[in-house]
């Protein structure tokens, strides 16, 4: 698990300020980078166009002849016999926990980060500071004990053990109230005036001021979520429980059979990422922007 | 403000804090009260760790993490060394890497900028067990890249099997010891529980795919911030020094690198500390083999307490390891501070862009 901790770049080709830069590009220093860019696309590319074919040979074929790119004979076997396995099983649950998760992890974390960005009561500081200091807590050092506690609430091996713990993201929090601090307080005064109070003020008046924030928050939960894989393999242990990633991660020590049979492998691989990746194309630059947030936390 | 208005306020604050601080206490301050309990009981799994038939042990099982010779501790400091060098590796490429694809799918002339930004930042994206798979399958002996090797003549290592370490074989192409015959004078001598030569072993070949594996992975990510930092380089600097007649390379030498520094920092501690938690690859992949090569304590840890089921010694390798986490986030804020002090400056032109399009898409 990689720091799952992206950035900025809001500014797309309007928003350039390189200024000089690359005035005086000459021919050759524009060649060169050209010639960088297609080596890298290449190196950062070739991999998914491989899994891709692959996916789409027998295994006999893709073992002998792992660079080519036409598969002989082509082979959608692999693809029909995913859907013989657990995979579908896999795919509905990572789309149940992924789906709750990412509901209440927006609705809490908007409750929360409004309540310590404008509400005044007595704690807010105290609360807003262990929020500061969970948030530095290495997940990874936290499975066993969240095992421990699952295991006492006499909940591990549900979908409630995969779901709870992951409903509230201290970093999710940080991000909507960095945002509820930015609106301007006269419209929650306006609305106080006519008599609304704290609750309807923020259901009816801010949340919907706060969408740009909220769709970065569902992003990055939607991600975060379909992604994760430690907490499931302390949150579950039955296979028909399985999220994808728990379930795919099996497949290399041949669970279902699989042995060591790569074009399952690979067009596993290419479903399970099909739903992060159209998320990513259609809002890259909330992806983008929320990512900022959390990395500005230091 | 009236007063009632005030008790309102209060009112609704807790209650809209109410299930953050629930599940919070639930699944995360709760959990490491239990755990530090359980890294001090001989509780095997069974039941709760509550149980009265649970005992006490005191720090016996840190002590045979650190103190007492014997596999537990050698286990350890082998995952430690192996982390070591992981980061060692990882870190340092990953920002160079970051750095010059942030570079050049910044230069102005450049078509097609998004789809580039696009395309290295897409691997941040996609699920490490897929990434983990594709991998597999690139790296076997036979796979795409030593077929790739094969193309310029060179041999490549059956890479997820091999438990060679890189300094051993290189220190012996170089002529400087036989790996057969390791030199005695490193063989002999142990630093808490582990001969100098297995600490000067390095990563072995497995450990190393993996860690291309992960530097491919993550450079697009920290290539975002570097790209940030890039577009307010400031320009007017930019265009003295063109005008003193300062090559591209001085410009980026003295004028952009300079800038970049406190993104730099950044970058590298994010990195130290993202580097030290890898588990996700040596469950999928390796589970610690090949000769524990790849074994990390993040991984040791979880394998300590589910496979071998001594969830004391696993609760407490997972509290070392926040130690040590901890030590280099401290180390990271004191970084970042003297970084504030000095920059204040681009920081805050830095928030100019950020304010306006959320003002905009607001």
């Amino acid at each position: 698990m990689t720091t799952t901790m992206p950035a900025p770049v809001e500014n797309d080709e309007a928003n350039v300020n390189d200024g000089a830069v690359g005035k005086g590009s000459s021919r050759a220093r524009k060649t060169f980078v050209y010639f960088l860019l297609i080596v890298f696309a290449f190196v950062f590319i070739y991999p998914f166009v491989i899994q891709l074919v692959t996916s789409l040979k027998t295994n006999t074929d893709a073992v002998d002849n792992p660079l080519r790119l036409l598969p002989n004979p082509f082979d959608a076997g692999a693809w029909s016999r995913l859907r013989d396995t657990d995979f579908p099983r896999w795919f509905l649950n990572s789309t149940i926990v992924t789906l709750t998760v990412t509901t209440f992890r927006v609705l809490f974390a908007s409750m929360a980060g409004y309540a310590l960005a404008r509400l005044k009561f007595r704690g807010r500081d105290a609360i807003f500071t262990s929020l500061l200091a969970v948030m530095a807590v290495p997940g990874i050092v936290l499975l066993i004990p969240k095992f421990l506690v699952l295991n006492e609430l006499n909940i591990y091996n549900t979908y409630a053990a995969m779901i709870l713990p992951l409903v509230v993201d201290a970093a999710g929090v940080f991000i909507m109230r960095q945002f509820f601090l930015q609106i301007p307080v006269s419209v929650e005064e306006a609305a106080r005036i006519d008599g609304a109070g704290p609750f309807r003020t923020f259901w009816y008046i801010v949340l919907p001021m706060a969408r740009p924030a909220l769709i970065t928050v569902t992003i990055l939960s939607f991600q975060g979520s379909w992604n994760e894989l430690g907490h499931y393999i302390i949150a579950v242990q039955d296979p028909k429980l399985f999220p994808l990633t728990r379930g795919v991660a099996g497949l290399t020590s041949g669970q279902l059979g699989s042995g060591s049979q790569f074009p399952i492998t690979m067009a596993a691989g290419l479903l399970m990422t099909i739903p992060t990746a159209v998320v990513f194309v259609f809002f890259q630059r909330f992806f983008t922007r929320g990512a900022n947030v959390g990395a500005e936390k230091g | 403000m009236t007063s009632r208005n005030l008790g309102r306020q209060a009112r609704a604050g807790w209650l809209l804090t109410t299930p953050m601080l629930v599940i919070l206490g639930l699944f995360l301050v709760l959990p490491i009260a239990l755990a530090l309990w359980v890294s001090v009981s001989n509780w095997t799994g069974r039941g709760s760790p509550l149980n009265s038939d649970v005992g006490f042990v005191g720090l016996d099982n840190y002590e045979s993490l650190l103190a007492e010779p014997g596999l537990d501790r050698q286990d350890l400091m082998v995952s430690i060394r192996n982390t070591f060098y992981y980061v060692l590796g990882v870190v340092p490429l990953q920002t160079v890497l970051a750095l010059l694809l942030a570079v050049v799918v910044n230069q102005r002339f450049l078509k097609g900028r998004t789809w580039f930004r696009t395309a290295f930042y897409f691997p941040s994206v996609v699920s490490s067990v897929a990434i983990s798979l594709v991998f597999l399958f690139l790296f076997t002996g036979t796979g795409a890249v030593n077929q790739f090797l094969d193309v310029f003549g060179i041999e490549g290592p059956s890479w997820f099997s091999d438990s060679r370490g890189l300094i051993h074989i290189v220190g012996e192409s170089l002529g400087v010891w036989s790996t057969n015959s390791p030199p005695s004078g490193l063989v002999d001598n142990d630093v808490l529980g582990l001969s100098l030569w297995e600490w000067f072993k390095g990563p072995s070949v497995a450990l190393s795919a993996i860690m291309l594996q992960v530097i491919w992975t993550t450079a697009g990510t920290f290539m975002l911030l570097f790209l940030a930092a890039l577009q307010d380089v400031p320009t007017e600097v930019e265009e003295a020094a063109m005008v003193d007649g300062a090559t591209t390379w001085e410009r980026f030498r003295h004028v952009t690198l300079p800038h970049l520094r406190p993104t730099m920092l950044l970058v590298i501690t994010l990195g130290i500390i993202g580097t030290w938690q890898v588990f996700d690859q040596m469950y999928i992949m390796t589970q610690g083999g090949p000769a524990k090569t790849t074994l990390t304590p993040a991984y040791l840890s979880y394998s300590t307490a589910f496979n071998s089921n001594k969830w004391g010694q696993g609760a407490a390798i997972a509290f070392l390891l926040f130690l040590l986490i901890f030590v280099l986030t401290t180390l990271q804020r004191v970084i970042l501070r003297d970084r504030d002090k000095v920059k204040s400056k681009p920081r805050s032109r830095r928030r100019e862009p950020q304010n306006e399009s959320s003002g905009v898409a607001a």
